[in-house]
């Protein structure tokens, strides 16, 4: 269920750790304590901190102007409008279904409905490049669809549609996922006394449903953009790299890179690296917020 | 419209609130439009070819190469991240350090960071003149354009994975636990093993999974670093569009069926794993 696996991350730490280091029981030995940071903040260095590094002294290793330049080409604009575009389209389409989703199933009692949570996290278990497939196996020259579609002069494969078709299904869990456990969490009572009271389905929804949502709902969507911006391998697939055209800006990285354009490669994907860490900003940020009233209840039960 | 609602409610209780076949009709069209019918293109596809075509496909030398390259090294990243993830974890919840907010915030960078981009950052850190690399170029070790590279590739796509599942276990753990074994005598070490360890192993196993699962997929980040050569370092998904530029469909439709069996499979495994580790450690999800 936790394919995303990040909405555990960032519950209120660094308040608790020195229950631990006070306490003869919970405590190490200082060498065992030394050696499992080490370990740990070794591996996390090398993992996870010298790549992030590595993509800015890269972008900047023929300095500014060169990167940019690299970043204001005309076909980095247009792949970043690409990629503007396709998000644009996707998010609001799952953001919409996962709404959907978590009211039926979160709100009802029904048959299949274990299942159909299931159903609704099999994109995250799909390989990316299967992601595309699956498209090109209905709407290309000889899927299902292919010859209709080529009589009518409509490209969908190796064309701007592909491409947003293969982004809708990578990012298709993320708001669902989010939503679900939550309104599960909150249970039904607000909108029932609400409706009960005489509140309409859409007042209802506006007006209790929402705002007990809204952080989740906010979670879900970062997270969905961030995906459907920095998606390669479904996208690959279903682009035809067409430059200026069908490349979006992860596609137009692995064209400078496959040029031995490196310097301009690694530019270009800064702006993705930097599209990440503000995505982990936010994150963290929403993290706060929604823990806040927590934990502002939290104290006034202990009072 | 109600017949068929009436089978989602066998029962036929009322319901307060609005909406329900509404937003049930709509989950299931849209589920059934963007996931279940394309991925369904991919059997039906498949159904195409004889058993003995499939076969011929989906164990041709080359592909059977891709497959121990992938697996192999899913695990193998797996494991690692198990045992490192542990580690970070504990840091995360247990310690004082200089910094931590930032690194809990950082981990989660792999679900974050575009997978090309990883890719490309990776490959220009572990080749022989990179910062890593070149430390161990020396040694006459080569990570990136071997097997070790997708190795690397496939560590750094699940860190986030084994980190995340075990530190809210970990978190709500009770220190009573600890403070019962410490008085009945044993060491910290006997506490780890005997009394920590056994609530954690579900949590462990579910981000191995997770891990696992990922990184048989895996493409963006694993390409630019593995050289890609055939029968060496070429993965699995690499071969499903190696054989789709050739035109050849039913070629990368079947490696597809074997690679969409393997995720369900893996899908079944983590859905009862977390079943088993939110009943074993009480945690309601």
């Amino acid at each position: 269920m936790a394919v995303t696996a990040t909405r555990h991350g960032g519950s209120p730490i660094g308040i608790g750790s020195h229950r631990y280091e006070d306490n003869a029981a919970t405590r190490e030995r200082p060498w065992v304590r030394r050696l499992i940071l080490t370990l740990a903040l070794g591996f996390f260095i090398l993992f996870v901190f010298m790549p992030l590094v590595v993509v800015f002294h890269q972008a900047l290793s023929k300095g500014w102007g060169t990167a940019w330049r690299a970043v204001t080409d005309p076909d980095a604009l247009a792949a970043v409008r690409l990629t503007l575009l396709a998000a644009g389209i996707a998010v609001p389409l799952n953001l919409v279904f996962g709404v959907a989703a978590a009211w039926a199933i979160a709100r009802f009692e029904f048959r299949g409905k274990q299942v159909l949570s299931t159903l609704i996290d099999l994109p995250f278990s799909v390989s990316p490049v299967i992601a595309g497939l699956i498209w090109v196996l209905i709407f290309g020259a000889q899927g299902w669809f292919g010859h209709w579609f080529i009589e009518h002069d409509i490209k969908i494969i190796f064309a701007v549609p592909g491409i947003v078709l293969a982004t809708i299904f990578v990012t298709f869990p993320f708001v669902a996922r989010e939503l679900i456990p939550l309104m599960q969490a909150q249970g039904r009572d607000d909108e029932e006394a609400a409706t009960v009271l005489g509140a309409s389905g859409l007042q209802t929804f506006w007006r209790v449903t929402l705002p007990n949502i809204k952080w989740g709902l906010l979670y879900g969507t970062i997270l969905c953009n961030a995906r459907a911006m920095g998606e390669f391998g479904a996208v690959s697939v279903v682009s035809g790299h067409i430059r200026g055209q069908t490349n979006t800006v992860p596609l137009h990285v692995e064209i400078l890179y496959n040029e031995y354009n490196f310097a301009a490669a690694f530019a270009v994907a800064s702006l993705l690296a930097m599209l990440a860490l503000v995505t982990l900003a936010l994150k963290s940020w929403v993290e706060w917020q929604a823990n806040r009233p927590a934990a502002s209840e939290k104290m006034m039960v202990r009072k | 419209m109600s017949a068929a609602l009436s089978f989602f409610n066998p029962t036929g209780q009322t319901r307060v609130l609005p909406g329900f076949g509404l937003s049930l009709g709509y989950t299931l069209v849209y589920l059934s439009l963007v996931v279940l019918i394309p991925l369904a293109a991919v059997f039906i596809q498949t159904a195409s070819l004889t058993g003995a075509e499939f076969w011929a496909i989906v164990t041709a030398p080359r592909v059977v190469a891709t497959y121990k390259l992938s697996f192999g090294a899913a695990l193998g990243a797996a494991a690692i991240n198990v045992v490192f993830g542990l580690l970070l974890a504990w840091s995360l919840v247990r310690y004082s350090f200089p910094g931590k907010k930032l690194v809990d915030a950082l981990i989660d960078l792999p679900f974050a960071l575009p997978t090309a981009v990883a890719g490309i950052s990776l490959s220009a850190l572990w080749v022989g003149n990179g910062w890593l690399g070149g430390l161990l170029a020396p040694l006459g070790i080569q990570v990136a354009y071997t097997p070790f590279g997708v190795l690397v590739a496939l560590i750094f796509i699940g860190v986030p994975f084994v980190v995340r599942a075990v530190q809210p276990v970990l978190e709500d753990l009770e220190t009573e636990l600890e403070e019962v074994a410490a008085s009945l005598g044993a060491h910290r070490r006997q506490t780890f093993t005997r009394v920590l360890l056994p609530v954690l192993t579900p949590a462990l196993l579910t981000g191995f999974a997770l891990a696992f699962a990922r990184g048989v997929g895996e493409y963006g980040s694993v390409i630019f670093i593995a050289g890609n050569i055939p029968m060496v370092s070429e993965i699995t998904p690499l071969i499903i569009i190696t054989k789709l530029e050739q035109y050849d469909e039913s070629g990368a439709t079947a490696v597809a069926v074997v690679m969409l069996l393997f995720s369900f499979l893996m899908l079944l495994a983590i859905n009862l794993l977390q079943a088993w580790s939110g009943k074993r450690t009480g945690r309601n999800r």
